[in-house]
């Protein structure tokens, strides 16, 4: 096999070469052992070294006769030398390499170069790049307020009758965001009544006054824990599920069907969701009142000695109708801004996998961020109102 | 005389423009897709825009159905400037057309008969069992009879596009857009399809604009086209396709419709 007199077996060493001169102007060079992905390729300098040594050097020619087995690191090698020996002009004859070698470097320098543009990668400067954020947020702004009127608009179309959506849907959203909500929500608001109840608890104990366990409880959850609570696991369960539920319509082009179809996006698919968690909201909310007054009750009966009717008196001493109506009414602005931020981020979803994942985490965010923002506005005017 | 007439007549009802299209040109912020667009599509054709992936075909669509506004340009649905009209005519016109989109698009939470019912009960005054009647028919039509409580993500993606088809043609359209119909199908799925296309034609009059780069449909059934370039971002070749593969000299339209077969040969090693 080996017509150069080299012992069979370097066939099976790593890769390694070595440089001939038969003529002042011509260099072979010599490609020994296995040439593949992993093993150590000789440095590429060793090549551009002997050729700096001696710039007669005019052509190179490849002696391939010691080679072992090879794969693309020999030819990204080979390339490399091709477009060095272009540079220099240096000519180089492709003869002495397998066959294979020589088709897998003309396929790989045959290609023409992709002409596109990719504007990404241009470099900015820092002033262009805090400019285009300035100006991505300033539309991101001016989108959010546009979408909130097209709802207000939709919504004065639903209340006039004249909004298009399926009625069956606006029902199994109110189903899946609501009554399969339940299990989620009287677990959360019962364990936080009973938090509340145990750090109150100990304070309270100190001045011997565990009966006002009830009434921390019963205002601190109806005022607003409840309502908060059941905003943020709708934010996590419903809102998330509204972002990926529209943005993989997005991806689909589903969206783009229904408007061609002259199916209002706004209308068909915004809307009901946004109606659906105005309504189940304060419901919900109602629910888990309840679970965190039992959850309070549990620990002030079992730990504190307190009466269950003496509890439930304290807890309906403490209570007034203007209390429940505040946290109900915040209920039903989060559930309103759950399901803006949900249907938004789903809208302004793009094509891909990966931007539905962003806008779900989007959405998220958005509506506890919003949910805590509503909360400190109400209280606030609740405060200067004197309620 | 007289036959002069009726073949001026007959001239008139082959070459009547349905859809005029007037230096059109589509962009993403900076970036131009295509630029200076003019071609017309006749009624009752089954037009085809070809040319490479990502030469911006799909885009062109979404121009022409009122998703997205051209960065300069006209387009014309029986002399009426579509982007030029309040957005209640433009409402009107989408009535007369139906899509077919690349993926099919159906919506998901709904079974077959009601993505076809959705449409029609939004524009049609007829009680459920006649919809559902009607979306059962247009089913049938492209061989999916029996399918009508399927959702979407139970079928094939053949069967999809089929279904996306029936959808489409929910209003009996004017006009049907087809995005890339049989893309990603088997060779006698994708035969069938375009059977079903000539079938439309042919027996409701219906104008298909097609925007494919399968070299079989694009022979078998239209009868005129434009080929959009990638490099030169415009048209740079229209007609009959079976024409332009007998007449066309532009090397990229040829090497399109030969799939590469007069193409020179690879050359020698590039660069050594």
């Amino acid at each position: 096999m080996s017509e150069t007199g080299e012992p069979r077996e370097i066939r099976n060493f790593g890769p390694e070469l070595d440089f001939v001169k038969p003529d002042n102007d011509v260099l072979i060079v010599k490609l020994f052992g296995t040439w593949k992905i992993g093993s150590q390729v000789p440095g590429f300098n060793r090549l551009t070294k002997e050729l700096e040594k001696d710039s007669l050097i005019r052509k190179i020619r490849f002696d391939s006769s010691g080679l072992g087995r090879w794969d693309s690191i020999l030819i990204t090698f080979l390339l490399k030398i091709a477009n060095y020996c272009e540079q220099k002009q240096i000519e180089l004859t492709t003869e002495g390499l397998p066959e294979g070698v020589i088709n897998l470097c003309k396929l790989a320098s045959s290609v023409p170069e992709r002409t596109a543009i990719r504007t990404s990668q241009i470099k900015l400067s820092l002033t262009t790049r805090v400019g285009i954020h300035v100006a991505r947020i300033w539309g991101s702004i001016a989108e959010t307020i546009t979408f909130v009127g097209e709802i207000a608009i939709d919504f004065f179309r639903f209340l006039t009758g004249r909004a298009r959506f399926r009625w069956s849907d606006l029902l199994l959203i109110i189903q899946e965001s609501g009554a399969q909500a339940l299990p989620i929500v009287s677990l959360i608001s019962l364990l936080v009544g009973l938090i509340l109840a145990f750090v109150g608890s100990i304070q309270l104990k100190m001045f011997g006054a565990q009966i006002y366990i009830a009434n921390l409880v019963a205002i601190a959850m109806v005022r607003a824990m409840g309502a908060i609570m059941t905003g943020i696991i709708m934010a996590g369960r419903t809102g998330a599920s509204f972002a990926a539920r529209i943005g993989s319509m997005q991806v689909n082009e589903e969206i783009d069907a229904l408007k061609t179809a002259g199916l209002p996006p706004m209308e068909f698919l915004v809307l009901p969701r946004i109606i659906a968690l105005a309504v189940m909201m304060p419901l919900l909310t109602l629910y888990a009142n309840l679970m965190g007054i039992l959850g309070g009750m549990i620990v002030g009966v079992g730990g504190f000695d307190i009466g269950i009717r003496e509890y439930l008196n304290a807890t309906k001493g403490s209570l007034t109708l203007t209390t429940v109506g505040i946290g109900l009414f915040s209920s039903f602005i989060f559930g309103i801004l759950v399901a803006t931020a949900g249907c938004l981020r789903g809208m302004q979803c793009s094509r891909s996998a990966s931007a539905v994942g962003e806008a779900t985490t989007s959405a998220v965010v958005t509506s506890i961020v919003s949910i805590i923002i509503a909360t400190a506005i109400i209280t606030i005017g609740c405060n200067i109102l004197g309620i | 005389m007289i036959g002069e007439v009726q073949k001026q007549n007959k001239d008139k009802a082959v070459f009547e423009p349905i859809i005029v299209v007037e230096d059109l040109t589509m962009a993403f912020g900076d970036n131009v897709i295509q630029r200076d667009l003019t071609f017309t599509i006749n009624r009752g054709d089954i037009f085809i825009v070809m040319g490479g992936s990502g030469c911006g075909k799909s885009t062109l669509m979404r121009n022409l159905i009122g998703l997205q506004r051209p960065a300069r340009g006209k387009v014309f649905y029986d002399k009426e400037s579509f982007w030029d009209i309040e957005e209640s005519e433009r409402e009107r016109i989408l009535r007369r057309i139906g899509v077919m989109y690349q993926g099919g698009a159906l919506w998901s939470s709904m079974t077959l008969a009601e993505n076809i019912m959705l449409i029609i009960q939004e524009y049609q005054k007829i009680d459920h069992d006649q919809a559902l009647e009607l979306a059962s028919l247009k089913l049938a039509l492209v061989g999916l009879a029996g399918f009508e409580d399927y959702y979407p993500s139970e079928i094939s993606g053949g069967m999809k596009k089929r279904a996306s088809i029936a959808r489409a043609m929910a209003l009996d359209p004017e006009i049907l857009f087809l995005d890339e119909p049989s893309g990603g199908l088997d060779p006698i799925s994708a035969r069938m399809l375009d059977d079903l296309i000539l079938q439309l034609k042919s027996s409701m009059g219906t104008t298909v604009v097609v925007i494919t780069h399968e070299l079989a449909s694009i022979f078998s059934i239209g009868n005129d086209s434009v080929f959009l370039d990638t490099e030169s971002k415009t048209i740079i070749a229209s007609g009959n396709p079976k024409k332009l593969l007998e007449e066309c000299d532009n090397d990229t339209v040829r090497r399109f419709l030969t799939r590469g077969a007069s193409e020179p040969r690879i050359q020698a090693i590039g660069r050594a």
